[in-house]
C-alpha cells in the first residue's frame, strides 16, 4: 500500500513563504492569484497493515512526527 | 554546579553553551551525545544547544524531539531539573512537549543575526535571579525560524500563567506578543530564540547571558 500524506500549515497560521510566492506570481502577472499555501508531501510504502487500519495507522504516525498538530493540518491519501 | 549539554547532530552551539557555562558558572559541564540512554548524575542544568539538528529535517527539532536521550532529559525535567533549551533547543522544547507554542519561519523570510534588545518580563524565575533589580537585558539571535506561534487559547493561558519570560524591545521576526522565552508551568523549562551563549563576556557585546546561567546557581 502506498501512502500519501500533506501536511500544510493551519489556516489560521501565517504562511509567510505561501506569501512571498503569491506576491512572486502577482509580479508575472498572475493578478488573480490568491491564499497561496506551500505544504509538503510525504509518501511511502506501507507493509503489513490492514488497509483497515491503514488510515489509523498513518493519522499515528502524523499525530507523532509527521506533523506538528500545533501550526499544521495533515491530510492522508491510500492508494 | 553540575551540567550537560545535549549534542544532536547538527548541532553547531554546542561547545559554545559548555564553555559559556563553565566561565559563567564554573560548573562541570558533560557533553552528551543524543544517542545516550542515560544522563550524568545528579545535573543541576541541561542545555539544548542552538544549531540546525538533523539537518532542520520535516521541521526545526521535530527529529531531536525523538531522539533516545531526550526520554531522559523529559524525565529529568519531570524531576526538576533546570533544562534550557537555545534558539534550536527552543524549538526541540515546543517539539518535545515541554513547552508549549512553536517556532514559525520569521514574518521577513529572512535569518535574522543580530544583538536585540530584551524586556526582562519576569525577574523572579530560577533561570533571571541573578539580574536584580535589571530590567533590560542584550542578547544575540540567530534564526530563520524563530516567530513564536500559539493558537489564541493557549497564548492567553501563557499570558495569563506568567510564563513569559523575555520579550524583545523590536520584534525582530514576527513572534506573538513579542514573545522571546518561555518557562513551563513548574518553573525549570525555559525556551529562547536569543543566545546567552554568544553574549556572556563582554568582548562579545554583551555580558547578559552569563547572568542567566549565574541565576541558576543560586538554586545548585
Amino acid at each position: 500500500m502506498r501512502a500519501r500524506v500533506h501536511v500544510f500549515l493551519k489556516p489560521g497560521v501565517l504562511d509567510v513563504q505561501g506569501k512571498a510566492v503569491e506576491s512572486a506570481l502577482h509580479g508575472l502577472g498572475w493578478g488573480g492569484v490568491s491564499d497561496v499555501r506551500v505544504g509538503k508531501t510525504l509518501e511511502f510504502d506501507l507493509a503489513g497493515v490492514e488497509p483497515a487500519a491503514a488510515e489509523a495507522e498513518v493519522r499515528r504516525m502524523c499525530e507523532t512526527l509527521l506533523a506538528n498538530t500545533v501550526i499544521e493540518s495533515y491530510r492522508i491519501e491510500l492508494s | 554546579m553540575k551540567a550537560a549539554v545535549i549534542v544532536f547532530p547538527g548541532s553547531n552551539c554546542d561547545r559554545d553553551c559548555k564553555v559559556a557555562v563553565e566561565r559563567s558558572t564554573g560548573a562541570a559541564v558533560d557533553m552528551v551525545w543524543h544517542t545516550e540512554t542515560a544522563l550524568p548524575q545528579s545535573l543541576d542544568l541541561i542545555v539544548l544547544p542552538g544549531g540546525f539538528s538533523y539537518g532542520d529535517y520535516l521541521r526545526c527539532g521535530a527529529m531531536a524531539a525523538l531522539s533516545p536521550v531526550m526520554a531522559e532529559v523529559r524525565r529529568a525535567a519531570g524531576r526538576g531539573v533546570a533544562v534550557v533549551g537555545i534558539c534550536n533547543g527552543f524549538q526541540v522544547l515546543c517539539e518535545s512537549g515541554l513547552l508549549p507554542g512553536a517556532l514559525l519561519r520569521n514574518a521577513a523570510l529572512k535569518y535574522v543575526c543580530k544583538p536585540v534588545e530584551l524586556e526582562i518580563v519576569r525577574p523572579d524565575t530560577r533561570f533571571t535571579r541573578a539580574f536584580g533589580s535589571r530590567r533590560k537585558a542584550v542578547m544575540t539571535v540567530g534564526n530563520g525560524e524563530g516567530a513564536f506561534f500559539a493558537d489564541a487559547d493557549t497564548l492567553s493561558r501563557i499570558e495569563g500563567e506568567g510564563q513569559v519570560v523575555f520579550r524583545y524591545a523590536d520584534n525582530p521576526n514576527g513572534s506573538l506578543n513579542d514573545i522571546a522565552g518561555l518557562i513551563n508551568g513548574a518553573g525549570n523549562v525555559l525556551g529562547l530564540m536569543p543566545h546567552p551563549d554568544r553574549s556572556f563576556e563582554p568582548e562579545l557585546g554583551s555580558a547578559d547571558g552569563a547572568l542567566l546561567f549565574q541565576s541558576l546557581l543560586e538554586t545548585a
